[in-house]
């Protein structure tokens, strides 16, 4: 146990859309003025009145995500931030991301945000088509992303993730690839691709589901994408990205050197992190907390907390489950030293029967994902699982 | 004191399903007066747990009663509970030999249905008087006269003065428990004359060992005898005998001959004391057992094998111990290459093999697969030898093989006349030969069917009903065996054939079967790294082909906030999926896919 002060990334959940998106099922709703005030008060109570266990000081990164973060005035942004600093030491190099989405931000508002210390934005592009972007009920056209973007530029972000999704219904290839020129050729510094999920109580899980359950049978889907086309849009995405400068350092995100998300990579590697505001998550020298979703109790009383210690089990399979998104993937010698037991002790079976299936690479210390076991990595990590 | 047989009523009610038998007996017993209201259970006949749950009679059981009649007179009512489902049609004719007479009852809104004739027929064939009573008049859509004149069109027995009652609500009740006493004769039989005993049922109980069921026909038993069961040849000292009171074994001095009651000895196993069988005294036998014992055979086998390996030794014992209390259980040990080491089990129907399933996974605590049932074929092969197959994977070499026999029912179905046409088409596609159908009334119709028993023990009692709307209702009983073209059809996953999924089928079915098999094990067997073929075959000719594509790729979820719950959830539910699987070669199959033949039908 760390008797000293222990270093932390945080996390802020703001919930708050203008509207909900037709595939999001985070934690997220519209909100008026008044109820977002009392929510950031709230925030600022908990932010610089939690204690933990360790004493926590320096931060190594803070992440501002939602929801949509940057439909907050800039004066409750600029409250959030002082409480941050005001409770926590933010270490001078500390990378510190806000969520924006195009249409809640001008040239000024990102200037504000820049000056309060903010230096890496995430923007939610999500498809350059406005077709598709009208689908997945976005507020903003490709156009307005382009202004939001310059409008960054200017303000002074060096710094800048661009988030697409692919796989949409009726999407093509070669659509998806007109995404990804697209995006790259405007050379963000990080790109996050994901692929569409069809997410229960969303309201594309009406509309798709059955289809969704019919391309999971291995049938033909007719709207969503089928099975190759999902895996061709994957290859494409690796293929552009990489002839643009990117490298894929993680299951679904690119960067150029010196541009990966640290604060993301904080979680594969399992490193500490608070989480403030309703639903979020924190991990702090063995223990995990969560906050309850219930924003009126948020307000009113304060975080409910759940609690959960983990074992040792946990910990292991967290490890290597996270750790195995990266491309570097994990090394046995770290497992050691952080475990104390013979990796192959634990899983030299696993590792075995993965590597000849072809699915993990075994090179010297490190183990890591082929190509194909990328493709399925829910399977691959499921098996480090135990029992 | 001693007993007047003239005042001993013995009889059962008999009734189709849910015609409101069992609470027409708990009424009985509640005006009877000898448990109050607050000791009645909802239903005192059926003590065991699965019986009150599917609201079915498993174990025939009795109870005595006192009653006191208008006539001034206390009499000894021995009600005895009959199985009303036709799995356990040889119980149930054993249990109305116990009687002298039978409680027809009849639903006033349903009337007359298939059981109810098999039922009827069968108290006839015992000699029975037939007391009908039109129950639920209570009900809005209830029709008491035209019921009446069901009665006496269809069964041809006199019920104008039926009791119409509402065994729910109690009414009339009273008037049911009198006719008991004036139209049911007393018992007859010598109470000095050799012993001669019928055993209706039997219990095994940790304590008392055996506890066998009997009607006393001749003579008396007592505790000291030496009893001698008449066709088992077993031998034991009578410890105790006893009547039945309300859920308990109430001891006495000694049955006399028209009583029913219970006997224990030193038995410790109901193999000993089969139903049907005679009891007489070893000293002083009679001349000749009663008519009618058989021993039940099984009909439906199934392999049943522990989910964990390392249960295989718990699965026997909980057989063992089920098998002390249903001498109608069969099982011995068996290997499949595909499940490891279980049991073939046999069952008297498919209602028997569920109970049993349920009860080692309630009961016992214990995770089973269970491989589809079969019938059990007659094989003919050269040179004369014939073999009882109820294994599908025993079945010799066709070249071996002269010819195939498989048991046929005669099966009656009653259904309303618009249901005819679809109850026809299903008994014909089920391989029936038509025997005859009648209009029993304008709207209604008994229909006569000879079915093979392995098209009615799958999914046949659902089909009816969904074909029906409800309406149809059905019974049967074993003809006998009849030549027919079997074949063994095979299912290869991964080209390895896996024995636990091998069926006998007729062959002019085989393709529509295999190639239904095959689509349903490709729902069934989860996707792998690999392409699975699922292949059908009768002997080395594949018939049909499914294919299991490969594991498809991952969507690229966001990690949410640091929310590595969520994730750990979704990778413990792909790893807790594999936990139910049975390897076979490299291929994983789910538990569920070794009963996918019986779900062939579904739609």
């Amino acid at each position: 146990m760390n008797e000293g002060k222990v270093s932390t990334e945080i996390y802020i959940h703001i919930p708050f859309c203008v509207k909900k998106c037709a595939y999001c099922d985070f934690l997220s709703f519209a909100g008026n003025e008044e109820l977002k005030h009392r929510y950031v008060s709230a925030l600022i109570y908990e932010i610089e009145h939690r204690v933990y266990k360790p004493k926590v000081e320096d931060v190594t990164s803070v992440f501002i995500g939602g929801g949509t973060p940057s439909i907050l005035q800039i004066d409750e942004i600029e409250r959030i931030m002082h409480a941050v600093r005001r409770r926590y030491r933010i270490l001078p190099r500390a990378e510190v991301t806000i969520e924006v989405n195009p249409g809640t931000v001008d040239y000024k508002k990102l200037r504000e945000m820049h000056e309060l210390g903010i230096n890496r934005l995430s923007i939610g592009l999500q498809s350059t088509n406005n077709e598709e972007l009208k689908l997945l009920v976005r507020i903003h056209s490709y156009e307005e992303f382009l202004a939001t973007y310059d409008a960054a530029r200017d303000a002074g972000f060096t710094n800048i993730n661009v988030d697409l999704i692919g796989a949409l219904p009726t999407q093509k290839p070669l659509t998806w690839r007109e995404n990804v020129v697209k995006v790259a050729e405007l050379k963000p510094e990080h790109i996050s691709a994901y692929s569409l999920i069809i997410e229960e109580g969303t309201r594309f899980y009406a509309l798709y589901s059955d289809d969704e359950a019919r391309r999971q049978r291995g049938e033909r889907p007719i709207a969503l994408p089928t099975e190759e086309e999902e895996r061709e849009m994957d290859r494409i995405t690796k293929e552009v990205l990489e002839s643009y400068g990117y490298h894929r350092y993680e299951i679904s995100n690119y960067a150029l050197p010196g541009f990966e998300c640290e604060h993301n990579k904080g979680y594969w590697t399992r490193k500490n992190y608070l989480g403030f505001g309703i639903g979020a998550a924190g991990m702090l020298e063995g223990i995990r907390y969560q906050n309850g979703k219930d924003i009126m109790h948020y307000i009113e009383s304060g975080p409910d907390i759940s609690e959960q210690m983990l074992t040792r089990k946990d910990e292991v399979e967290e490890y290597m489950f996270l750790g195995l998104r990266m491309d570097k993937g994990v090394t046995m010698s770290e497992f050691e030293r952080l475990f104390n037991i013979p990796f192959r002790d634990v899983y030299g079976e696993t590792t075995d029967s993965l590597e000849r299936d072809g699915l993990i690479e075994v090179d010297g210390d490190a183990i890591r994902l082929t190509e194909h076991g990328r493709d399925i990595s829910n399977y691959v990590l499921s098996e480090y699982i135990i029992g | 004191m001693a007993i007047d047989q003239s005042k001993i009523r013995n009889f059962c009610i008999i009734a189709h399903i849910d015609h409101g038998k069992s609470t027409l007996a708990d009424r009985i017993i509640e005006k009877t007066g000898l448990l109050t209201s607050r000791e009645m259970q909802a239903q005192v006949l059926d003590n065991m747990d699965l019986e009150r749950e599917r609201g079915i009679t498993i174990k025939s059981q009795a109870v005595r009663i006192i009653y006191n009649a208008n006539d001034g007179n206390e009499y000894i009512f021995n009600l005895i509970d009959t199985p009303g489902h036709v799995d356990f049609n040889y119980e149930v004719s054993r249990s109305l030999a116990a009687c002298d007479g039978a409680i027809l009852v009849v639903d006033a809104a349903q009337g007359v249905e298939a059981q109810t004739l098999a039922n009827v027929y069968l108290a006839l064939d015992h000699d029975l008087d037939v007391v009908p009573v039109i129950n639920k008049i209570d009900l809005p859509s209830a029709d008491p006269d035209k019921v009446v004149e069901e009665i006496e069109d269809i069964i041809g027995i006199e019920a104008s003065d039926a009791p119409r009652i509402s065994a729910k609500t109690g009414l009339n009740v009273e008037e049911v428990l009198e006719q008991i006493v004036t139209k049911i004769p007393a018992p007859k039989g010598d109470k000095d004359a050799p012993l001669k005993a019928l055993i209706f049922d039997s219990l095994y109980d940790s304590y008392k060992g055996v506890i066998v069921f009997c009607r006393i026909m001749e003579g008396t038993i007592k505790p000291g005898m030496r009893m001698h069961m008449m066709a088992t040849g077993a031998e034991a000292d009578v410890v105790e005998v006893g009547y039945f009171g309300a859920g308990q074994f109430i001891p006495c001095d000694e049955l006399p001959a028209g009583m029913v009651g219970y006997v224990t000895a030193s038995i410790k196993n109901v193999k000993d004391t089969r139903v049907g069988d005679t009891i007489t005294d070893a000293k002083n036998p009679c001349k000749e057992a009663l008519p009618g014992y058989k021993k039940v055979q099984p009909m439906v086998y199934c392999g049943m094998y522990p989910a964990d390996a390392a249960k295989y030794g718990d699965l026997r014992d909980a057989l063992e111990k089920l098998q002390l209390n249903d001498a109608s259980l069969f099982f011995e040990s068996e290997t499949s290459i595909a499940l490891g080491f279980g049991f073939r089990c046999g069952f008297l129907g498919l209602l028997h093999l569920e109970i049993i399933q349920e009860r080692l996974e309630r009961e016992y605590n214990l995770d089973l697969v269970t491989t589809a049932p079969g019938v059990v074929y007659k094989v003919h092969k050269f040179g004369g030898e014939v073999i009882e197959l109820t294994n599908p994977s025993n079945l010799p070499d066709p070249s071996e093989i002269e010819y195939m026999e498989e048991p046929i029912v005669n099966a009656e179905v009653m259904v309303s006349s618009e249901y005819v046409g679809a109850i026809m088409d299903l008994c014909q596609e089920r391989r029936g030969k038509y025997i005859s159908m009648e209009y029993i009334e304008q709207t209604r119709a008994l229909i006569k069917y000879e079915l093979p028993l392995n098209e009615i023990i799958y999914d046949f009692f659902d089909a009816l009903k969904s074909r029906s709307r409800g309406y149809a209702s059905f019974d049967y009983e074993i003809k006998g065996y009849e030549k027919s073209d079997l074949v063994k059809l095979d299912i290869l996953v991964n080209k390895e054939e896996v024995d636990a999924l091998s069926f006998i089928v007729f062959a002019g079915t085989a393709y529509e079967r295999g190639r239904k098999m095959c689509e349903k094990l490709k729902e069934e067997i989860p996707r792998h790294l690999f392409e699975i073929p699922i292949q059908a075959a009768i002997g080395s000719k594949v018939i049909a082909r499914e294919t299991v594509k490969a594991m498809r790729k991952d969507v690229l979820a966001k990690c949410y906030g640091g929310d590595i719950t969520r994730k750990r959830k979704l990778l413990d539910k792909q790893k807790e999926g594999k936990k139910r699987m049975r390897q076979v070669g490299n291929v994983e199959i789910p538990q569920e896919a070794f009963m996918s033949v019986l779900k062939l039908d579904e739609e």
